[in-house]
């Protein structure tokens, strides 16, 4: 695949675009909430700080005028590209 | 008859609805249960310009009509009008949050597509302001083809404009709505995009406060010691500042026992409203003043927008043993009372995690078991020093509260692979933007958690009670007879003191431990009856409980003690909220046997070895 950069790679406050989700990766009613969150395909996002523990989990991630915290279970499930 | 006409205010988590809700209703609000299901139905009454009175129902917030929760699943049935005997609402109040519009107005073009009398409220607009967002109300309504009054909810700003919206919203045009209907979610967030671009006035971006206050309290290094020296202020208040408040209480319940006593002739009546009623009640209306305290602090550090960057920072913490950061909030007031805890995990979505929440909860060491572990161990534990500052007493007492939350861990290490099994439990939490939290909404509140605690606790507790008295005070005892040993619980402790005994309890123990069903520090009460009725005369009664424990126990057998106190869900209004909080007996059982079967291994183990050690 040309393109393998995960969610859960990106540098803090890296710009990037959500270019594919993997949905079948999440539980069905958390794939449903990231969705109506507008963490989507299409979808302009950005770390904005990450968990000090072990894998730096959770992060929370910046979406429009929103701050979402997400594991990085679901960051993974993620293809983004930079912008 | 004309019915009572209903309008419900509904929008996305965070959109300020509660405070519009307590602007618009005021302190006239009623709180239950949506039936069948845990979800608060929070009910008020207002008034429309024209007089009408008005039932404003405040549904929980969510994301969409396409529930992904329970509490999702109540406000999508009570908007369609599929919840039954809850009327479909004549008016829908659309909160969206005038600084993450684009956001919000998703779900609000949902909900305008239902085709429903509706009126939105631009909330929070001078949150907006203050990040450099200014918004064009009339824009926003051309563009969503319904009313749009901007708020302030916390400054009571645009309320009579709202108001009057609400009252003229049957007059609405509705055929142009069903335009809407049936876009597709990519459909909604494109339009929303296009709308607030065009709503806006000016925008600027340099004043952004919270992201400033996240970079310190998120901040890897700074954030978690923030918070352990928040956790640590809490814990000093909760203890500390509540004490002379709880003593007043206690006087005032002691010198209301007086005074009845002194006013009622001797008897049955009289030692149940004394002995059962208001003692009983008495033991937990006592621990008021630190459920006050530690409410003061959840509610502020919820309102203020800090609480989601605890759970945030715990939430990696928490992946350890199977929950989410989620359940942080109802394990720390569990440590006040397991009662508000267990019903504070309702904000917990994942169905396996809020179970294992509960079912762990009682093992967070509550303020009723402080009484049981100061007399054990003001008896047993010599007040010397193990190190500079570090007293045995203090050292002992803080290996209690670090037994109970290593026991909470392992249970819910176990729970989540074995009865609440299922899969990774994830973390989605937005965080909202940091404020002041509102005093007003503080108060109200305040009011509310502590008169659903004392409503909840006190009818379970008042029952208890009294059954509990029933069993001590009946049969009575014939002359020369001590009432416990003549009473059922008298017989039932006999009976108990044979599976006790291997773990090294006295028939006393095995007596005060079923009054101490009631609330654990009853126990302390009940042991001091139990010594006292004993006594041959006067003077031995007088003697304190101290020494008549020293002189009474081994040291094996006081730590056998205090063992089973880490364990033991020795209250019934836990097992009762328990029940309440999962829909049935069968949750609240599993957690009595798993919890006594640890509390008697452990007191036992202990025991054992203690004896084994030679102390």
């Amino acid at each position: 695949m040309e393109n393998d950069l995960t969610l859960d790679l990106l540098a803090p406050l890296e710009r990037a675009e959500i270019v594919h989700v993997d949905w079948s990766a999440l539980a069905p009613d958390e794939g449903k909430r990231l969705r109506a969150m507008g963490i989507d395909a299409g979808a302009r996002v950005a770390i904005a700080h990450r968990g000090i523990f072990v894998g730096k989990d959770p992060i929370a991630l910046m979406v429009g005028r929103m701050n979402v915290a997400i594991r990085r279970v679901h960051a993974r499930a993620m293809t983004v590209r930079l912008v | 008859m004309t019915r009572l006409r209903t309008a419900a205010l509904v929008g996305n988590p965070n959109a300020g609805k509660s405070a519009l809700f307590n602007a618009l209703t005021g302190a006239r609000q009623k709180i239950a249960n949506y039936p069948g299901v845990t979800v608060e139905r929070k009910a008020g009454r207002m008034f429309l310009p024209s007089g009408e009175p008005v039932e404003l129902i405040d549904l929980p917030g969510s994301y969409s009509l396409d529930p992904a929760s329970p509490d999702e699943e109540v406000t999508r049935q009570v908007v369609q009008g599929d919840f039954p005997g809850e009327p479909v609402p004549d008016v829908l109040v659309v909160v969206v949050d005038a600084a993450n519009l684009e956001q919000h107005l998703v779900f609000a073009q949902e909900l305008i597509a239902l085709g429903r009398p509706t009126v939105v409220a631009l909330n929070m607009v001078d949150m907006a302001e203050r990040d450099g967002l200014v918004l064009d109300a009339d824009a926003l309504s051309a563009a969503l083809g319904v009313p749009v009054i901007s708020t302030v909810a916390v400054r009571k700003r645009g309320i009579e404009a709202l108001v009057e919206a609400m009252g003229d919203a049957e007059k609405q045009d509705l055929s142009a709505r069903h335009e809407v209907a049936g876009q597709s979610l990519p459909e909604r967030r494109l339009a929303a995009r296009n709308m607030t671009r065009g709503a806006i006035l000016s925008e600027d971006s340099k004043h952004r406060l919270h992201a400033k206050l996240d970079k310190v309290l998120l901040h890897p290094w700074l954030g978690p010691p923030i918070l352990f020296a928040l956790l640590f202020i809490i814990f000093q208040a909760v203890f500390a500042w509540a004490t002379p408040f709880a003593d007043a209480l206690d006087g005032g319940i002691t010198a209301l026992i007086g005074l009845v006593e002194g006013a009622m002739p001797a008897g049955v009546v009289r030692d149940f409203i004394t002995e059962g009623v208001l003692t009983g009640v008495g033991s937990v209306v006592v621990f008021l003043p630190q459920i006050v305290i530690l409410f003061a602090f959840i509610l502020a550090m919820e309102q203020s927008g800090y609480m989601a960057r605890a759970a945030f920072i715990m939430d990696r913490l928490m992946a350890y043993v199977g929950l989410s950061g989620r359940s942080f909030i109802p394990l720390l007031s569990s440590f006040a009372c397991a009662i508000p805890g267990i019903m504070a995990t309702r904000s917990i979505a994942d169905p396996k995690d809020r179970l294992t929440t509960i079912l762990v909860a009682p093992l967070m060491t509550c303020s009723a078991r402080l009484p049981v572990y100061a007399v054990i161990i003001a008896a047993f534990i010599p007040a010397t020093t193990v190190g500079p500052g570090i007293g045995l007493q203090g050292l002992v007492l803080f290996g209690l509260y670090v037994a109970g939350i290593v026991g909470a861990m392992v249970a819910a290490l176990v729970l989540r692979r074995t009865v609440a099994k299922g899969g990774a439990s994830g973390f989605i939490m937005e965080m909202p933007r940091y404020q002041m939290p509102p005093l007003r909404d503080m108060a109200i509140g305040l009011w509310q958690r502590a008169w659903v605690f004392l409503r909840r606790a006190g009818t379970i507790i008042f029952i208890a009670t009294i059954a509990l008295w029933v069993l001590l005070s009946f049969p009575k005892a014939e002359p020369g007879e001590s009432q416990i040993d003549a009473s059922i619980a008298g017989h039932v402790a006999d009976g108990m003191h044979v599976i006790l005994s291997p773990i090294g309890f006295n028939r006393e123990i095995s007596l005060a431990i079923i009054p101490a069903m009631a609330a654990r520090e009853v126990a302390v009460s009940a042991l001091a009856t139990t010594y006292a009725v004993e006594g041959a005369d006067e003077e031995e009664e007088a003697q304190g409980l101290i020494p008549r424990l020293q002189a009474g126990w081994s040291l094996p057998t006081a730590l056998a003690f205090l063992a089973w106190f880490v364990f033991a869900p020795q209250c019934i209004s836990t097992i009762a909220v328990a029940k309440r909080e999962t829909n049935g007996w069968k949750w609240p059982i599993f957690m009595l046997v798993y919890l006594f079967g640890a509390a008697y291994v452990f007191a036992g183990l202990t025991y054992w070895s203690a004896v084994a050690l030679g102390l």
